[in-house]
């Protein structure tokens, strides 16, 4: 797919709509976690700030933003201060690469609707997901405390073995793209199947259903979510890794795990479920964002679903899982993907 | 360490009058082991999202493993048996309610019966079902807490809020029939000296036509769960031998097989002519437990429709006013000045219950509740003793946590179904 070339300012501006989108979308992302949380579990969410409490996650910010930022005594400060925001800003910027759509004319100019393309995007989203977690380990080595300490070496571990199993899974849908773009990765899912009358898109979902599975698993521990939140298992730990932290220090973590959500999410609705595409996309790229939207909030509500129904894993069972099932699963679905594709090529 | 050693470690800290020597208590020192690993201590507790209160358990880690397990009592201790010996008999049962608080009606059961015991009182029959009715009532309130709490613990979040409200229709039934829903106050020594209020049958048969089918969800939840299962089976085993050696009662001791119920054991109240079973689990695991529990709720909704069933249309006397140990009747107390006069002298000065001891226990939710009573022939009891199920069943915790993993304690301290109020009185 050609990108427009266009003037690096127009970057920014599109930069700059993305971030802002992304912080609200992250804000509104408690507001929904909570009202959907609350109707699974019979009772009414937040209502009392702004008509059917709209208002909460500002209200929330704002709350977060007057409170005292304490620092432990036998803190070390400067990693202590530093720390939220490798997690923060990590997660913020993957979603440079994640694709909106295609180039657009708007005002008299071709627009890009997406960040940069680069040539090696998937990558680029596992690896700042890998940097993330120093935020974690920092902060809670910095925290000189007890339960942060064991949240953050529970974060390293189980980190370090779901990165692998959530590259491992991707390298199904590699092979069959042919390409680490994500823009690639989107166009390829873009050719239709004909199933006799039917016609649908070949989503790598559809090829690529266990990869698929085991992404969405290791996406979940990866973002240090229930059932696999141990880092933070409050009913163990207190809070385990940002224990000791408070005020807006705090709500960086807070910030950077929504965002890594959302994020997670678009690059899975990207890599499996053909993003922006759907009915009358190619024609409108409204629809298209529209598309892309509804497939990450269906993520999104799948990440909630699973905290409000699933007891947490042990730590010893969370490595289990990992090493027993889903390594060996993922190098199996490698395995055959890669002889389909060979057996397809004509070249055995 | 126990708690003389580490008071005397405190004062000789304090005695040094050097704050840096405050970090070398036993708490934050580490232990290095031969093999030059080090051991970390962990103070979890007494405030801590899930020591179901102030319970406060030193750990001894290495890794996730727990090499030590230490739990530290008497945070929430208000010295219940001394009040009790410094007050008169009936004004003890409002005490009893803040022992165990999730299950207040069954303290009071308790207490009474050791009182009735001590005076030779019975209560009428209609008394008595009604007595079983709300004791069995507040048996799943209690074993509703300890499901939320338990699952909560474990991660499964959602439980809490469902158990929580299927126990606040309990709670109704209790505020409609005494006035207050969690210290209920609700036993008196002899039977009831209110009428039931109208309506509260109905109540009663609402909550046991809704409760199944709700107690059925949680069961899907959880019971074939992977999850849970992975979480609960093999956790904190205890062997038959080991539950009778700690003296365990309750779910814990039926979890690992032995038949002991009070209710089944020593029959008190009309307990002898209820249909209901006493479920065993077989391993003695988290799971057993859970089992054990689950069914026990379902039994005692048999046991529920039982006496309703038989008391339903009976309207016979409450109270056993022909015995002198009994309060006098309400009625009059505003007309009459004998009748109010009599009322009052009852209340102000209590009753004299004849020179002796008595012991009478309940099958409590989390076990056998026992009250012990030495009456010198005063109105206030000479020594007053409670024996609460959990205090005894919490020293088991480091006997189980014994090499288990840190997530486990959790669970652990979850599946004795603690209330600290209970355990420290």
């Amino acid at each position: 797919m050609p990108a427009a070339d266009q003037p690096i300012w127009l970057t920014f501006i599109v930069a700059f709509i993305v971030m802002n989108v992304l912080l609200i979308g992250m804000a509104y992302m408690t507001y929904f976690e909570r009202k959907v949380m609350a109707a699974m579990q019979d009772r009414m969410g937040p209502t009392r700030t702004g008509p059917k409490g709209l208002l909460q996650p500002i209200a929330d910010g704002i709350k977060l933003l007057g409170k005292e930022d304490l620092i432990p005594a036998a803190a070390d400060k400067v990693i202590f201060y530093f720390a939220p925001l490798v997690i923060f800003v990590t997660a913020i910027v993957s979603v440079a690469v994640i694709p909106f759509g295609g180039t657009i004319e708007l005002f008299g100019r071709e627009i890009n609707l997406f960040i940069t393309d680069l040539n090696v995007g998937a990558l680029y989203v596992l690896a700042f997901s890998s940097i993330g977690v120093y935020g974690i380990i920092l902060g809670a080595y910095a925290s000189a405390n007890r339960y942060s300490l064991l949240g953050g070496l529970r974060a390293a571990a189980q980190v370090v073995s779901y990165e692998i199993i959530l590259g491992l899974s991707l390298v199904g849908v590699f092979m069959l793209a042919g390409s680490l773009s994500l823009r690639d990765i989107l166009a390829a899912q873009q050719t239709q199947l004909e199933f006799g009358p039917l016609t649908i898109s070949n989503w790598f979902i559809l090829s690529q259903p266990i990869a698929f599975g085991i992404f969405m698993i290791a996406a979940v521990a990866e973002t240090n979510r229930a059932p696999f939140d141990l880092p933070e298992a409050e009913t163990e730990l207190v809070s385990g890794f940002h224990t000791e932290y408070s005020a807006f220090r705090f709500s960086f973590y807070f910030l950077g795990e929504y965002i890594s959500m959302i994020v997670i999410s678009l690059f899975a609705s990207t890599l499996f479920l053909g993003g922006t595409s759907g009915p009358g996309s190619t024609a409108y790229w409204g629809l298209g964002l529209l598309w892309l939207l509804l497939k990450t909030v269906m993520f999104l509500f799948f990440y909630v679903w699973l905290r409000t129904t699933l007891p947490r894993f042990r730590y010893d069972q969370l490595m289990g899982i990992a090493w027993k099932v889903l390594l060996p699963a993922t190098l199996l679905n490698i395995l055959i993907t890669a002889f389909i594709r060979l057996v397809g090529n004509g070249q055995i | 360490m126990n708690r003389p050693e580490r008071k005397r470690e405190l004062e000789e800290v304090l005695a040094a009058d050097d704050p840096a020597a405050l970090g070398t208590l036993h708490l934050t020192e580490d232990r290095t082991l031969d093999s030059g690993e080090r051991l970390i201590t962990l103070n979890m507790g007494p405030q801590h999202p899930s020591t179901h209160g102030v319970l406060r358990v030193i750990l001894k880690l290495d890794g996730e493993l727990i090499t030590e397990c230490d739990p530290v009592i008497g945070y929430l201790h208000r010295g219940t048996e001394k009040l009790g010996e410094a007050h008169r008999y009936a004004q003890v049962i409002p005490w009893t309610d803040r022992t165990d608080y999730v299950a207040a009606p069954l303290n009071n059961l308790g207490y009474i019966l050791a009182v009735e015991k001590l005076c030779g009182v019975e209560a009428p029959e209609r008394a008595q079902y009604w007595r079983v009715i709300m004791a069995e009532l507040s048996r799943i309130a209690s074993h509703l807490v300890w499901l939320g709490t338990h699952a909560l613990d474990i991660g499964a979040l959602s439980m809490s809020l469902y158990c929580f409200r299927e126990r606040e229709i309990i709670l109704d039934i209790f505020e409609a029939f005494c006035g207050a829903r969690l210290t209920t106050n609700m036993m008196e020594i002899g039977g009831f000296s209110r009428p039931i209020p109208d309506g509260l049958v109905e109540q009663i048969h609402n909550f046991l036509r809704i409760f199944p089918e709700r107690q059925q969800e949680y069961a899907d939840l959880l019971s074939a769960n992977p999850i849970w299962m992975a979480r609960t089976k093999g956790v904190g085993v205890i062997s038959p031998e080991a539950a009778v050696s700690y003296s365990l009662t309750g779910a814990c001791l039926r979890g690992s097989g032995i038949n002991f119920d009070v209710r089944k054991a020593q029959p008190y109240l009309i307990y002898d002519r209820l249909d209901f079973e006493v479920p065993l689990g077989q391993i003695g695991d988290t799971y057993d437990r859970y089992l054990v529990r689950m069914e026990e709720m379902r039994q005692t909704l048999k046991i529920i429709q039982q006496c309703l069933d038989t008391i339903e249309k009976d309207d016979s006397p409450l109270m056993a006013y022909e015995s002198a140990y009994v309060i006098p009747p309400h009625k009059g107390t505003m007309t009459t000045a004998e009748d109010m006069q009599r009322h009052f002298v009852w209340v102000i000065k209590g009753f004299s219950p004849p020179v002796g001891e008595a012991y009478a226990a309940v099958e409590h939710a989390k076990g056998e509740n026992g009250y012990y009573f030495v009456s010198d022939g005063s109105p206030i009891p000479y020594r007053f003793r409670i024996r609460s199920p959990d205090f005894v069943n919490l020293a088991v915790l480091p006997h189980i946590a014994q090499g288990a993993m840190l997530a486990d304690v959790v669970a652990l301290i979850g599946t004795i179904d603690i209330v600290l109020g209970s355990v420290d009185r």
